[in-house]
Order: C-alpha cells, then sequence, then structure tokens
C-alpha cells in the first residue's frame, strides 16, 4: 500500500474533524488553545493516579474510608482534586465475600475525575454487553478467577452518578506508607476488573 | 427508544479488546473530537441527555461499524446542526472553498472548566418526596418509551429491591428533548442475575442499574429472592 492511500485511508475521520474545527473556530464558536488545554488535562494530569491516592489513603486511614463510602463525593473532593466532571461518586467496598465490577452498558459512562479517560475495552461493544450477563466470564478474560461462592455485583452506570470500587488492600503490604500503596493500585482494579493479587499488569504508578 | 446503544446482555461480540499499554487516544483527531464535544457542550445550548439521545438515533448499522470517537464525531456534527449553529453545507463544504462569517467570541478554558465544575451536575436541589426507600420491593415498569430513556431493556419487567436513594435528579428521558427536568428521586435498584438471566445465572451475583421514580412501580418477590437483603 503506498503512503498515500495508506494516509488518506487512515485520515478520513481526521480530515472530517479538522474542518469541522476550523469551520467552527472560524465562527467564534470554539478556541483552539482551550482546545489544546481539554486534550493535555486528559492526556497528562487527570488519570488513575487521581484514584490510586483515594484508594491507598483509604487503606490506612479508617475514619476517612468510613467517610468514602458513605458520601464519596465529599471525601474526594477533600483531597483536593479539581473535579472537572461534576458528577456524584459512589465507592463500592470490596471484600473477601463481594466483588464489585463497574460498567455502563448505555454508552460509556466512567468516573473520569477519579479514573481519566476509558480504556478502549471499558467502551467496547462485548465488554458492555456481557459485564451485566457473564461476569464470571468477563472477569476471567481478564485473568480473574472469582469463587463460585463470592457475590459479584455489577453496577450498570445509567444515571449521573459514578461507581468506583474500591479494592481490597494486597496481603504482605503492611510496612508501605500510603505513597507505596498507591502505586500497587491499578486502574482495572478501580473498574473491577483486577483484584490486586499480585497481578503487576495495568499499574498505574 | 429500543435502539443499538442499549447493549447490556447481547451475545456475539465475541472476547474483550485489551489492549496492553493503551494510548489516551489513538489518534490525535480523537483528541481534538473529545475536546470539541466538551467545548461546545460548555456553551449550554443542549445538555448530557439531549447530547445521548442524538447518537443513539445514528443508524445502527452505522453505529456498529464506526469506532469510539468517530460515533462522537457524528453526534458532534449532528447535535450542532440540530441546533443551527453550522449548516450540513458548511460541514460538506471544504474549509478552501466556504467563507465563514465569525459569530461572536468562543468561551475560553477558563471559562469552560468553571461550566463543568459548577452546572454539569445532575443534581436537583429541590424538595420532592421519593416514592420509595431503601428496602422497598419494587418491579421495573415494563415501558418502551420511542425517545431518550435510561432503563436497559434487560431489567424490564423484573423484580428487585431498593439499595440505595442518591436524592433527587434530573429526569433525562424528558430533559433529552428539552421537556423539562422533571426532577425525582433516583435509586440503586438491585437485581438478583437469576432474576434477569434465568436459573443458569449464579445463584449469588447481582446487578444494580440506577433508575428513577417513572421506572418503577411497587412489586414483590418470590420466595428465594434476595433473602440475604442486599
Amino acid at each position: 500500500m503506498s503512503e498515500h492511500s495508506d494516509h488518506s485511508h487512515l485520515s478520513d475521520s481526521e480530515l472530517r474533524v479538522r474542518a469541522l474545527e476550523s469551520l467552527l473556530t472560524d465562527k467564534g464558536l470554539v478556541d483552539p488553545d482551550a482546545l489544546n488545554t481539554i486534550v493535555d488535562t486528559y492526556e497528562n494530569q487527570v488519570g488513575p493516579k487521581n484514584g490510586a491516592r483515594v484508594v491507598a489513603r483509604a487503606w490506612v486511614d479508617p475514619a476517612f474510608k468510613q467517610w468514602l463510602l458513605k458520601d464519596g463525593t465529599a471525601a474526594i473532593d477533600s483531597l483536593g482534586y479539581v473535579s472537572t466532571q461534576g458528577a456524584d461518586i459512589v465507592v463500592l467496598e470490596n471484600t473477601a465475600q463481594v466483588h464489585n465490577l463497574t460498567v455502563c452498558t448505555l454508552c460509556s459512562c466512567y468516573p473520569w475525575a477519579v479514573l481519566g479517560l476509558p480504556p478502549a475495552w471499558y467502551k467496547s461493544f462485548p465488554y458492555r454487553a456481557r459485564a451485566v450477563k457473564d461476569p464470571r466470564g468477563v472477569l476471567a478474560e481478564f485473568g480473574q478467577g472469582i469463587a463460585d461462592d463470592v457475590e459479584i455485583r455489577v453496577w450498570d452506570s445509567t444515571a449521573e452518578v459514578r461507581y468506583l470500587v474500591l479494592p481490597e488492600r494486597p496481603a504482605g503490604t503492611d510496612g508501605l506508607d500510603e505513597e507505596a500503596l498507591s502505586d500497587l493500585v491499578t486502574r482495572n482494579s478501580m473498574i473491577g476488573t483486577d483484584r490486586l493479587d499480585g497481578s503487576v499488569d495495568g499499574r498505574v504508578g | 427508544m429500543d435502539g443499538i446503544h442499549d447493549m447490556g446482555g447481547m451475545d456475539g461480540f465475541g472476547p474483550i479488546p485489551i489492549e496492553r499499554d493503551e494510548p489516551i487516544f489513538h489518534a490525535a483527531w480523537e483528541g481534538r473530537v473529545w475536546a470539541l464535544n466538551t467545548a461546545l457542550g460548555a456553551i449550554g445550548n443542549w445538555n448530557i441527555d439531549a447530547s445521548r439521545y442524538t447518537l443513539e438515533q445514528m443508524d445502527p448499522a452505522l453505529y456498529l461499524a464506526s469506532s469510539y470517537y468517530q460515533r462522537w464525531l457524528y453526534r458532534t456534527e449532528n447535535i450542532l446542526v440540530a441546533h443551527d449553529m453550522v449548516s450540513r453545507a458548511e460541514i460538506e463544504t471544504p474549509p478552501e472553498q466556504r467563507a465563514t462569517v465569525k459569530q461572536g467570541e468562543p468561551l475560553g478554558i477558563e471559562e469552560i472548566l468553571e461550566q463543568r465544575r459548577t452546572e454539569r451536575s445532575a443534581r436537583v436541589d429541590a424538595d420532592i418526596p421519593a416514592q420509595f426507600q431503601a428496602g422497598d420491593k419494587i418491579r421495573a415498569r415494563n415501558i418502551h418509551p420511542k425517545g431518550h430513556t435510561r432503563i436497559p431493556r434487560y431489567v424490564r419487567g423484573k423484580a428487585g429491591v431498593i439499595d440505595r436513594d442518591h436524592g433527587v435528579f434530573i429526569f433525562p428521558d424528558t430533559h433529552a428533548v428539552f421537556a423539562g427536568q422533571k426532577p425525582q428521586h433516583l435509586y440503586s435498584v438491585c437485581f438478583t442475575a437469576r432474576e434477569i438471566w434465568g436459573d443458569e445465572a449464579s445463584a449469588v451475583d447481582k446487578v444494580y442499574v440506577d433508575m428513577w421514580d417513572d421506572y418503577l412501580e411497587p412489586g414483590h418477590l418470590e420466595p428465594g429472592h434476595l433473602e440475604s437483603g442486599a
């Protein structure tokens, strides 16, 4: 395939977006500098490290954890993250008996303020279709086997409430401080497709 | 509407496409579409529900054939046209062939961020009574609205229990067509996997769905369902 045809094939959407941005800029409807800042914010500043810090704080501070589970929005706000998504956040605690999994079957709702933008698989048709119906099969594809007697709770984000999973603190981490603990928290563990059982895949640190 | 977007429970899409070391955007244009959507939304001519409804009206074959940000591009173009901010002809005319008149000054980044911080929450500060409370047995109404709705097909007609009351929120079905906020209580409702998917589903698993008062009616459960009171 020639360079030219490869480029034109790949860039059909790109050309359309460029034309649209140019039109909207000429009309005075958008400011390209503002667009640059929005992209930069989500590529480089807002991401799962925020959520990982929330989780680590809950692991070391029982009072904070209690507050987080009771009023996730206020507890997370107290850590000083400037929310760019005015949605309520509800935090779901994993235990030895309960495993939580989050999905948006209707579109792609996700707790941007604490996890950044979602991975492509979270927005994919297979995940949206199967998470509510076959959560054990979905989790198996992420390498997570869940015992038959552990209750899986799947949370379908159909409203302007965002769900964040509080994973279980891994065994053998008693000596770690909050910063080191936050490095152990994976993005997927806060979505519910990882259990922090020693796998290092998807670490945010 | 009973559209292609309502995917919960569908089969045939294959395995989850898990990607290691995934970039935030897979091409620069994806980030531009995302930022355009953010900046244009801040202008305030539409709301999140109207935006979702625009995407739901995409031709289903095109929906399935398009990537995530291609769908966002479709949505952005169509909602701009619907609100007379640009014309279809302007979108389809190459930039070098059009003469566009500036209509005003765009929002700056600070105005956009401030709008998103303060105005996007769908929570409504209104003293509206709740129809249900935690622990109540309900049934999801068997309704099939022709317009925008957030009650997934897979729970309609199913029996469940109110897990928690989130408070009063904008009702998306009316908000999406600018027919008012119709604020009402929003709940997390717990359904057993077996109530929804039948006896081959796990005996212990649950599905929680956020649902407004208008989606619910009082209900009862067959013995044995949700006996743990989850």
